[in-house]
């Protein structure tokens, strides 16, 4: 298994090898299938709309619908415009959603097409709508398409002559149906009035009837979206994914935002918890502080198991710090922090993490690859590694523990419905964490060491 | 309205232009019909194409096991195509490529000042860590429009490190489909790699070619398990589990069989003109089809005993599945099937339903041409049109040195006359009829149209619409990666395949759709009850 891949570290300048990351489109159809009855549109070749459907619908085990503008070698030398004024007609008269959703790709960036005008020119049937974001593939990664595809929405939907609603606007980043459906369920609890944005909670995870809903009934509306002008306020959950809609609503509409790390673990959900308190000024319910004893409790039952496991995660940033957070939390020290995405604050953000719990060894780089993780680990190993289905490769080859948490995960189920968000979510990846741990030491031990109870 | 119209009533007038010829419906077995294939797909319209870089990169270069294929642009498209296609490789050596991903990984700047730097440093740093014995790179959308001229840095890159270095101009937006990639990785590897190891031709013997064969699932081990125990050498398998070295000596083989004819027809063609090796068209996907496949590849050779030996292990397979077939056919018979998918499978996989006692009511290729549903005799008279003329013909002539002896002209009338597919291929359509409706470019809207108005039993297609058939209620399954399991091919790959379908039809959680609420009432009265007490 990846036999091809020496111990020894070399430094390169500009090969690529084995990615953490993937193009901007991809989040940006990710985040466009969280609002109700849009039809997400890739403004480019044919196979960039293929591959991002076929990768979501890997993950989530859910139809990934979206359109293409499908660019011909005349669509490159006479620019777009034609096709996408044809698909937009195609789209409305065939597909019927209430609104399209325009994200560029490298191909349409490079030739420079000009979406705002192209979208102002075209024919609009009545009551609907087009919207677009750029999202240059050469250019950050699917973190940052999912923020630039909710910035798209805001900039062309939110009213800031919206009455104030009183809604507070929870922004989830990039995260699965099953964590923004516990990040709404803790909101409920609390009785906060909310707009999750975007909410692909009943949109990538429909119930199986017999009968298929183009659009099932779940995600933001568009009239949300246009109210998030009045929302109170907004949390803006993943310090790297979400700041940038949030600076967009803020800098539109004067709503202002507290940006806050992805609420995985107990000190980052007690963070979200009080945010919602505070913001609703309303109690912490006490069947919410039940399930954070519950987690505290689980935590102390297994900890024996976590005490100083050294672990690699890799993924995205807000992710891969969250992780990394309640692995601390549970006493491991986290050895490896990679992201693909090339983004600074990771780094700053990790240093500020370790640094808390005194962890000096931990190697925390953003822009980075796999590849180079594997010949880390093949220098210093480690106990566990959290991170997508790509890792599976680097665990088998290194006989690691293997966690998977993330994005993408292509070869399990389940995991979507599934949070790892909120103290339930945190009691999920405990339970992960501790049967990866467990497994192994049933795995490895002896006939006269295998034990009954553990 | 007869199906055809009703699946057309919903477009606007410019859609159904274009739709109307892409759909047909086939009157009785033997018919001709002529269906438009291979032109631009309506953009909006929630097709399952790729693109060309899908097809060269994805389909034809991607399973080279011994190679290390850069994609030269952003992360994404190389990252989409790393591990994703299930074209199963193992190297004796450990030197597997397959389970790697190698981009250049664009940024902003390479773009605006050009990405030849950056590609020339990533082939050094490939050549330093892993010393390949070739390099492909392979190029995305916006490599041909800021006009880095990939070229040069290959011929560059060969003579500084002294190995081959192939560059392939498949920029995504190039042709109508994968189908172009296709055309364009058969070109680079006809022109650069087959035959370049230069070795004398031995002697005529039993040596074949597998063209067409990317070992989804294992499927190429499994041909190659059948073809070696009759008795046959494999020189080169085009290109799962393949390998640039073996593709050097691809030249020496004295049959090409042809397993997808889309894909790789083109490399079957100038092997014919420049080696004199002729190619069969053949299919392992099916029962029936492959003891077919087997004695033409016996009677090809005309050799007795190879012929008496394909007979005994035809019995032997034969033998083996025997509890299987009948078990899968008891439960499978009398289904009805959609196959919507590539450019060869949905003919292929209709002969292994038939073996099961299923017929197809609907099918359809994803990027076939005309020759694919109609059969090659069509050739001569589709029209090339500005995107297909876009991409090289590639002309080759009569290799000096390494022009075979093949079967001469009276025996291989023969077998043309037996119906033996040389240098030929039926199409899709011979074998349909009966008002089954064909479409070709499928959209989703036109799926779900046609689930509606034929209710099969199991739709074959691939992950984009599965999710949507099965919410929909009916069992799917991906004739793309064969949901994970495999191999399909040869006499064993049929029972998984019908396994598969007896599963995804038999799953007990169809019968639960409608929950006991809707039919039974759960509020009953009580009033006037006798136990009342």
């Amino acid at each position: 298994m990846l036999d091809m891949t020496p111990k020894e570290l070399v430094h390169r300048k500009a090969l690529r090898v084995n990615p953490a990351k993937t193009c901007q489109p991809v989040g940006a159809m990710y985040a466009a299938l969280g609002v109700h009855r849009c039809m997400p549109h890739s403004h480019g070749s044919q196979g960039c709309c293929s591959y991002h459907r076929t990768f979501l619908a890997r993950h989530f085990k859910e139809p990934a619908i979206a359109t293409t503008s499908s660019f011909s070698e005349g669509a490159c030398v006479f620019g777009g415009g034609s096709n996408l004024k044809k698909a937009v007609k195609n789209i409305f008269d065939i597909y019927d959603p209430d609104i399209i959703a325009v994200h560029t790709t490298c191909l349409s960036e490079t030739i420079g097409d000009d979406l705002k005008t192209l979208i102002q020119q075209m024919e609009i049937p009545e009551g609907k709508i087009v919207v677009h974001t750029n999202t240059p593939s050469y250019v950050g990664s699917h973190i940052n398409g999912f923020a630039n595809m909710m910035t798209g929405f805001i900039k062309y939907l939110s009213d800031k002559n919206t009455p104030a609603t009183g809604k507070v606007g929870i922004f989830p980043g990039f995260v699965n149906p099953g964590d923004m459906h516990e990040l709404k369920r803790i909101a409920k609890m609390i009785g906060v009035k909310y707009t999750m944005f975007p909410d692909t909670d009943g949109t990538m995870n429909s119930a199986l009837t017999g009968h298929y809903e183009m659009y099932p009934k779940g995600g933001t509306t568009v009239d949300e979206i246009r109210e998030l002008g009045g929302a109170q306020h907004v949390l803006a959950l993943g310090e790297i994914t979400s700041v940038t809609p949030a600076m967009e609503l803020k800098r539109k509409c004067d709503v202002d935002f507290s940006s806050l790390p992805l609420p995985i673990g107990v000190e980052a959900t007690d963070k979200y918890v009080m945010a919602l308190s505070h913001l609703s000024k309303r109690e912490v319910p006490t069947e919410l502080e039940e399930e954070r004893g519950q987690l505290l409790d689980i935590m102390i039952d297994s900890h024996a198991y976590y005490g100083d496991k050294r672990v690699a995660i890799a993924g995205d940033p807000d992710t891969v710090l969250g992780f990394a957070a309640f692995c601390l939390e549970l006493g491991m020290k986290p050895k490896y922090m990679i992201t693909g995405t090339p983004d600074e604050k990771f780094t700053k953000k990790a240093k500020e993490l370790l640094l808390k719990y005194g962890v000096t060894d931990c190697i925390a780089k953003a822009n980075t690859d796999l590849f180079e993780l594997h010949q880390l680990i093949k220098n210093e190993p480690v106990d566990l590694l959290i991170g997508g289905t790509h890792c599976k490769y680097i665990a088998r080859a290194e006989d690691v523990p293997f966690v998977r948490a993330g994005f993408p995960i292509l070869d399990r189920y389940v995991h979507p419905y599934m949070p790892l968000v909120g103290y339930r979510g945190a009691m999920r990846l405990a339970e992960l964490i501790s049967n990866a741990l467990l497994d192994r030491q049933d795995r490895d031990a002896e006939d006269k060491d295998f034990e009954l109870v553990m | 309205m007869d199906a055809r119209e009703v699946i057309l009533d919903k477009y606007s007038g410019r859609v159904f232009k274009n739709r109307k010829d892409h759909i047909v419906e086939l009157d009785e077995a033997g018919v001709p019909k002529e269906i438009a294939a291979n032109s631009r797909s309506v953009p909006g319209m929630m097709i399952n194409r790729g693109c060309c870089y899908a097809g060269c990169k994805g389909v034809v270069l991607g399973p080279l096991r011994d190679t290390v294929v850069i994609t030269h642009g952003p992360i994404g498209c190389g990252y989409y195509t790393w591990g994703t296609r299930r074209n199963k490789a193992d190297s004796p050596d450990g030197r597997n490529f397959v389970q790697y991903c190698f981009s250049t990984d664009m940024q902003e700047t390479d773009i605006v000042f050009g990405g030849m730097k950056k590609l020339r440093q990533a082939i050094r740093e490939a050549v330093e860590i892993f010393h390949p014995k070739a390099v492909m790179i392979c190029s995305t959308c916006p490599i041909g429009l800021i006009g880095d001229d990939i070229n040069a840095v290959a011929t560059e890159s060969e003579k500084l490190y002294g190995i081959t270095c192939v560059a392939y101009s498949c920029e995504g937006y190039k042709g109508v489909s994968q189908s172009a990639g296709h055309h364009i990785a058969n070109n680079g590897l006809m022109r650069r790699v087959i035959g370049s190891a230069k070795d004398k031709i031995p002697e005529r013997g039993l040596r074949i070619n597998i063209l067409g064969e990317y070992n989804i699932g294992g499927d190429g081990w499994e041909e190659e398990r059948i073809l070696k125990k009759i008795g046959y050498e494999i020189v080169a398998v085009f290109t799962g589990d393949g390998s640039y070295e073996a593709l050097t000596h691809a030249h020496t083989a004295d049959l090409n069989l042809v397993q997808c004819h889309r894909s790789i027809n083109y490399i079957a063609e100038m092997m014919k003109t420049k080696y004199n090796i002729d190619w069969l068209k053949v299919n392992f996907v099916g029962i029936d089809e492959t003891i077919r496949t087997l004695r033409e590849i016996a009677d090809y050779f005309g050799n007795e005993e190879i012929k008496q030996r394909t007979e005994e292990v035809i019995a032997e397979e034969l033998a083996d599945i025997a509890e299987d077939r009948k078990f899968y056919r008891q439960k499978l018979e009398g289904k009805t099937a959609g196959v919507f998918v590539g450019g060869s499978r949905s003919h292929h996989y209709q002969n292994v339903l038939k073996d099961f006692g299923m017929k197809t009511v609907i099918a359809g290729y994803e990027f076939a041409h005309r020759d694919d549903y109609e059969g090659r005799e069509v050739i001569p008279n589709i029209k090339l049109d500005a995107d297909s003329k876009n991409i090289e013909q590639l002309t080759v002539h009569p290799d000096e040195q390494f022009y075979h002896v093949a079967l001469d002209k009276e025996r291989f009338d023969e077998l043309r006359k037996e119906n033996v597919e040389l240098e030929y291929y039926k199409g899709m359509f011979k074998d349909m009829g009966d008002g089954t409706i064909v479409v070709d470019d499928f959209n989703h809207y036109e799926t779900e149209k046609v689930l509606d108005i034929f209710k099969p039993d199991i739709f074959y297609s691939g992950i984009k619409d599965k999710y949507m058939i099965e919410k929909k209620g009916f069992p799917s399954n991906q004739l793309h990666s064969y949901d994970y399991s495999g191999p399909y091919a040869g006499f064993k790959g049929a029972i998984v395949f019908a396994r598969n379908t007896y599963l995804s039809i038999y799953a007990p959680a169809w019968k639960m759709l409608t929950p006991p609420w809707r039919t039974q009432p759960t509020l009953e009265g009580t009033m006037g009850d006798e136990n009342y007490a």
